[in-house]
């Protein structure tokens, strides 16, 4: 089958490559751009370890072509704050130990930074419904919840 | 997990759309959002051979005020949905239905036209349509035409949708003020619905089932016991009347079948 040539802005750089039409965005970012702070995890659409955002809306990138995404803007892990810096929803992760393993939690920050940008004042029940599609299997949500809510500007 | 190989077209107009399909026959997949075919082509389920991309047809993204109805272009996304304030005011159903479908991710994804084309049983928003008495413009090589909702879903993922044919548009009847209430359950928030049951009560009363069979369903034995007066309670416990529910890893059918009584006794008396 032929490639197609796609071109797109991951993390404020643009890109050009010739990829399979099979490949899938997930791939395109770990293995093509080496972008490995998104995840893999149950690679069926479930679980949202692989949430980038795409023109500024949460994706999960295991379920999308990359030449889906020509001509996008997409953010990573990798993109969300300035070099050496946190993005406040990363910040409030660590401060509220949003984490235990970590391998969600890419995922969920970028699931959190797409809701709060669509819901700015979340309420707790808000949050719990936001992050959905997001698993977590040591399942901490909990303080997960507690750092939306506090990246929020509430009172946790 | 990785589809099988395919060609990939991108139409740029619903007339390219149509030419490709007409080209490469019945190897060839719309493609829309994606979030139902994909994941079917990653378990390759689903091997086509040709993947005609329609994703990119702003032109039928929208939802419009057209007089006695709501127009919705086939390209419209759960998310356009879920947020209109048109249907808000018009047509607050399908808006509450399409905030239920998989979780915000997929709804930022998926759209109305890819949802009815895939035609699954276990989806939430074919019934919905079929409940608020929609229906969907088609556009094939001989033109367009418009099929009503209830003549549109034959089987498990089989529709009256020819190979070579585009859902462009779902027209809604508008039902401002209607009381409704869409009862989902399910194991995981973002799972298809192990049975759903949608009632929408605007001088009548209408219940659409999800997952009780191999289409979308309304339930008729409901309906006529409500029309003929009978109390919510014994209404509800015809739900599972001409169904024929699926076993799973989920649920029996005998369980499903419960659930429905009990998931439309919930819907009724909520919209009541």
């Amino acid at each position: 089958m032929e490639d197609v040539r796609i071109s797109l802005t991951v993390n404020g750089h643009p890109h050009t490559h010739d990829v399979e039409p099979r490949l899938l965005l997930v791939e395109y970012l770990r293995e093509i751009l080496g972008l490995t702070g998104t995840k893999v995890a149950c690679d069926t659409s479930s679980c949202g370890s692989c949430t980038v955002h795409v023109d500024g809306e949460s994706v999960k990138s295991c379920t999308m072509l990359a030449v889906q995404a020509d001509g996008s803007e997409v953010t990573t892990i990798e993109g969300l704050a300035p070099d050496g810096g946190l993005h406040p929803v990363q910040a409030a992760f660590r401060e509220h130990h949003g984490l235990q393993c970590g391998f969600c939690t890419a995922g969920m920050v970028m699931a959190t930074v797409s809701l709060l940008d669509e819901i700015p004042e979340p309420t707790e029940r808000d949050v719990r419904l936001g992050l959905e599609g997001n698993l977590c299997r040591c399942t901490g949500y909990h303080n997960i919840v507690q750092a939306v809510l506090a990246a929020a500007g509430a009172n946790p | 997990m990785i589809p099988a190989p395919f060609e990939y077209v991108r139409a740029e107009s619903a007339e390219g759309a149509l030419a490709a399909l007409g080209e490469h026959g019945d190897e060839a997949k719309l493609l829309a959002g994606g979030m139902s075919l994909l994941p079917l082509m990653k378990l390759r389920l689903a091997t086509p051979t040709v993947l005609v991309d329609v994703g990119r047809l702003r032109d039928l993204s929208y939802i419009r005020d057209a007089g006695d109805h709501v127009a919705i272009g086939a390209l419209t996304r759960h998310r356009d949905l879920e947020v209109s304030e048109l249907l808000a005011a018009e047509c607050a159903p399908l808006r509450a239905v399409a905030a239920e479908v998989g979780d915000n991710q997929v709804r930022h994804r998926g759209t109305l036209g890819g949802s009815v084309a895939h035609g699954d049983p276990a989806s939430d928003l074919p019934a919905a349509l079929l409940a608020l008495d929609a229906t969907f413009a088609i556009r094939g090589p001989a033109g367009e035409h418009e099929i009503p909702a209830a003549d549109f879903f034959h089987g498990f993922l089989e529709t009256a949708l020819a190979p070579d044919e585009l859902v462009t548009e779902i027209r809604v009847p508008k039902l401002p003020g209607a009381r409704f209430s869409y009862q989902k359950f399910n194991r995981r928030a973002q799972d298809w619905a192990i049975v759903g049951a949608l009632a929408v009560r605007n001088g009548d009363a209408r219940v659409a089932l999800v997952n009780m069979g191999g289409t979308p369903l309304r339930a008729q034995g409901v309906e006529e016991a409500l029309a003929a007066g009978s109390t919510v309670a014994d209404a509800a416990e015809r739900a599972a009347e001409g169904t024929e529910a699926p076993a799973d890893l989920n649920a029996t059918p005998e369980f499903r079948e419960h659930l429905a009584r009990v998931l439309v006794r919930r819907a009724l008396e909520e919209s009541a």
